[in-house]
């Protein structure tokens, strides 16, 4: 006979803290409340999505596929067929896995679902370079019809959710990992193709998402030091991005940055350079992964170490002004 | 369970007709996989879809062709039960045309999904099966596989859910010719034990000729008898069935280029008035 040991459930990784992933969780709760046809689909990682909150306050809404990517995304196209609303939840990497099925059978055949992506870029930290995706803002973008969005911290999390609930189309969406720093109050307001101005500068234009507006509103205090005025602007929506600011911003500085945990091709940084090469040609450089893969280590010293830091940030908007 | 079998069988050789001249003035597709298939759709069409298209937006029935490389066969007999023209059904893989190289469901919405990237179709209509168990609606989800598909892992992926989750109102249909794109499915890789292997997923397995329109009477009877089991039917048929030079041979897989001397001869064999057949080649669809 086994001896049962009475041991305490370990601590896990990264659940505490306000994370834009248990915002996203809490935001399904509410949205549960006003509409019936919500269902979330989960690959047993509900509690590394921020979905173990969904499935507890919902459970007969929750259904689990195992650990089978495609074959989750391409069940949420026929359940949206018969009118319910998926939210497909999983880590960024297996989005990427799972882009083909994303394509065809939701965003080919017009399915509205929301896919929803922890874990992205740096932000997975220790799991290292297999888990950290630096390609699925680009994979998603490329995508006809497919909306992108990557929201900055816990408050724009639950209005980018509840925005997605209401688009009529495909959305994939970026959740996080790590606690972020709040960066809104509850009059922030979000709309799918708008960005907002953090704040004022004339001299360079540092746009940013997800985790790296915080690190951009920090390297604009670098850049005040060195007599550089630099002015922040987050873009959580990067399909459609934000022309008509992003036009405003190249009137009124000469140079940009763009920011993202990701890889500097495909992403952010090209939408923000397409539009401006369409509009008003501006000088950018691009801060984000370039042609590499991630390591091991904890989030913001792997930001440091790829130079996507405040400092990396900082340094961008020299060169970019230097040009 | 009302048609029959003498009008199926015609329904059928005319469908077969349409699909190879359709086939013909597109310059490509496939015929094998379309013919092999075609007495399946044929036999759903007039017992089961026939008055109530599938895939209506208020639930129902619904179908999917998760080999969509074969929707020559399911346009021609969308063609023979009114759901578009013939003049339609020949505009196969035209600009414009609504009958896409591959079902597209925004273009032709009975058609359930669109499909032509392998396994996919599959999920989707698990997608269907488990919604309707969700909102509490009746009918049958019917997805129709070849079986070179089944080498696709989502496939597995799917059929382990589906299990898992009861779902008794899907039916799957492995059209098992048992031939894919360049060789036999033993050549490529091999199948077999197929029904142990849906059986050991946990799926109500039957086995049906594909080609015998009593025996597919007896068996969708069967599957579409809700259990706590999804159903698997293989259903043993014969690529490029109708038509001798293209039976059982990975020739025809596709996708071909039919010369007119080949269509000509193909719808000789499938019983073709002579003036029926100069209208095929003209691209005239014939009346009646």
């Amino acid at each position: 006979m086994v001896e049962t040991i009475e041991t305490e459930a370990p601590a896990l990784i990264g659940k505490s803290g306000d994370s834009m992933r248990e915002a996203f969780g809490h935001a399904l709760v509410e949205l549960a409340g006003e509409r019936e046809d919500l269902v979330v689909l989960d690959a047993d990682i509900a509690g590394g999505t921020g979905v173990h909150n969904f499935r507890d306050a919902v459970p007969e809404r929750f259904f689990q596929f195992g650990i089978a990517e495609q074959n989750m995304m391409a069940v949420a196209g026929g359940m949206a067929s018969m009118g319910l609303m998926p939210v497909v939840t999983t880590f960024a990497v297996f989005c990427l896995r799972a882009v083909e099925q994303a394509r065809l059978s939701i965003a080919y055949s017009r399915r509205k679902v929301l896919i929803a992506a922890s874990h992205p870029g740096l932000d997975v930290g220790p799991d290292g370079g297999s888990a950290q995706c630096f390609e699925d803002l680009a994979a998603y973008r490329a995508i006809p019809g497919m909306t992108v969005l990557s929201p900055a911290d816990p408050v724009e999390m639950r209005l980018a959710t509840r925005a997605a609930a209401r688009h009529d189309g495909p959305v994939y969406m970026r959740t996080g990992r790590s606690p972020v720093r709040r960066l809104f109050d509850d009059s922030h307001s979000f709309e799918i193709g708008r960005g907002t101005q953090l704040t004022s500068g004339s001299d360079i234009t540092l746009v940013a998402c997800g985790v790296e507006v915080g690190r951009a509103l920090d390297a604009a205090e670098l850049l005040k030091q060195d007599g550089i005025s630099a002015r922040v602007v987050n873009m959580p929506s990067i399909e459609p991005v934000d022309h008509y600011l992003l036009a405003t911003c190249a009137q009124e500085t000469p140079a940009f940055v763009t920011a993202e945990d990701h890889s500097v091709r495909g992403g952010l940084g090209s939408a923000v350079a397409e539009s401006l090469a369409a509009n008003l040609p501006r000088p950018v450089e691009f801060v984000g992964m370039s042609d590499s893969f991630g390591t091991s280590g904890e989030p913001d010293e792997l930001a440091e170490h790829f130079a996507i830091d405040a400092r990396g940030i900082a340094a961008a908007a020299k060169r970019a002004l230097s040009r | 369970m009302s048609a029959t079998t003498t009008e199926t069988h015609e329904l059928a050789t005319r469908a077969r007709r349409l699909q190879l001249a359709a086939i013909y003035h597109a310059k490509s597709g496939h015929p094998g996989g379309s013919l092999s298939c075609t007495d399946l759709l044929v036999w759903l069409w007039a017992n089961v879809y026939q008055g109530v298209a599938p895939n209506d937006a208020e639930g129902g029935e619904q179908f999917i062709l998760s080999k969509g490389h074969a929707c020559p066969a399911l346009y021609a007999v969308g063609a023979e039960f009114g759901l578009i023209t013939r003049a339609e059904a020949l505009r196969l893989r035209k600009l414009g045309s609504p009958c896409q190289g591959h079902p597209h469901v925004v273009d032709l919405p009975w058609t359930g999904a669109s499909t032509g990237s392998l396994g996919q179709g599959f999920s989707v209509g698990i997608g269907k099966a488990l919604a309707m168990h969700h909102l509490e609606r009746s009918g049958f989800v019917t997805v129709i596989l070849g079986d070179g598909e089944l080498q696709e892992g989502e496939v597995w992926e799917g059929a382990m859910s589906a299990a898992h989750h009861k779902l008794g109102n899907l039916i799957a249909v492995v059209d098992y010719n048992k031939l894919q794109s360049d060789d036999w499915n033993s050549s490529i890789c091999g199948l077999e034990p197929l029904a142990d292997k849906w059986r050991s997923f946990g799926w109500r397995t039957l086995e049906v000729d594909g080609h015998d329109y009593d025996a597919l009477d007896k068996t969708f009877a069967e599957a579409r008898t809700m259990s706590e089991q999804p159903t698997c039917i293989l259903a043993h048929t014969h690529k490029g069935q109708g038509v001798g030079f293209m039976e059982d041979s990975p020739l025809w897989h596709g996708s071909v280029c039919l010369t007119e001397e080949q269509l000509r001869d193909s719808l000789v064999e499938l019983d073709t008035p002579e003036a029926e057949i100069n209208d095929w080649i003209e691209g005239s669809a014939p009346r009646g």
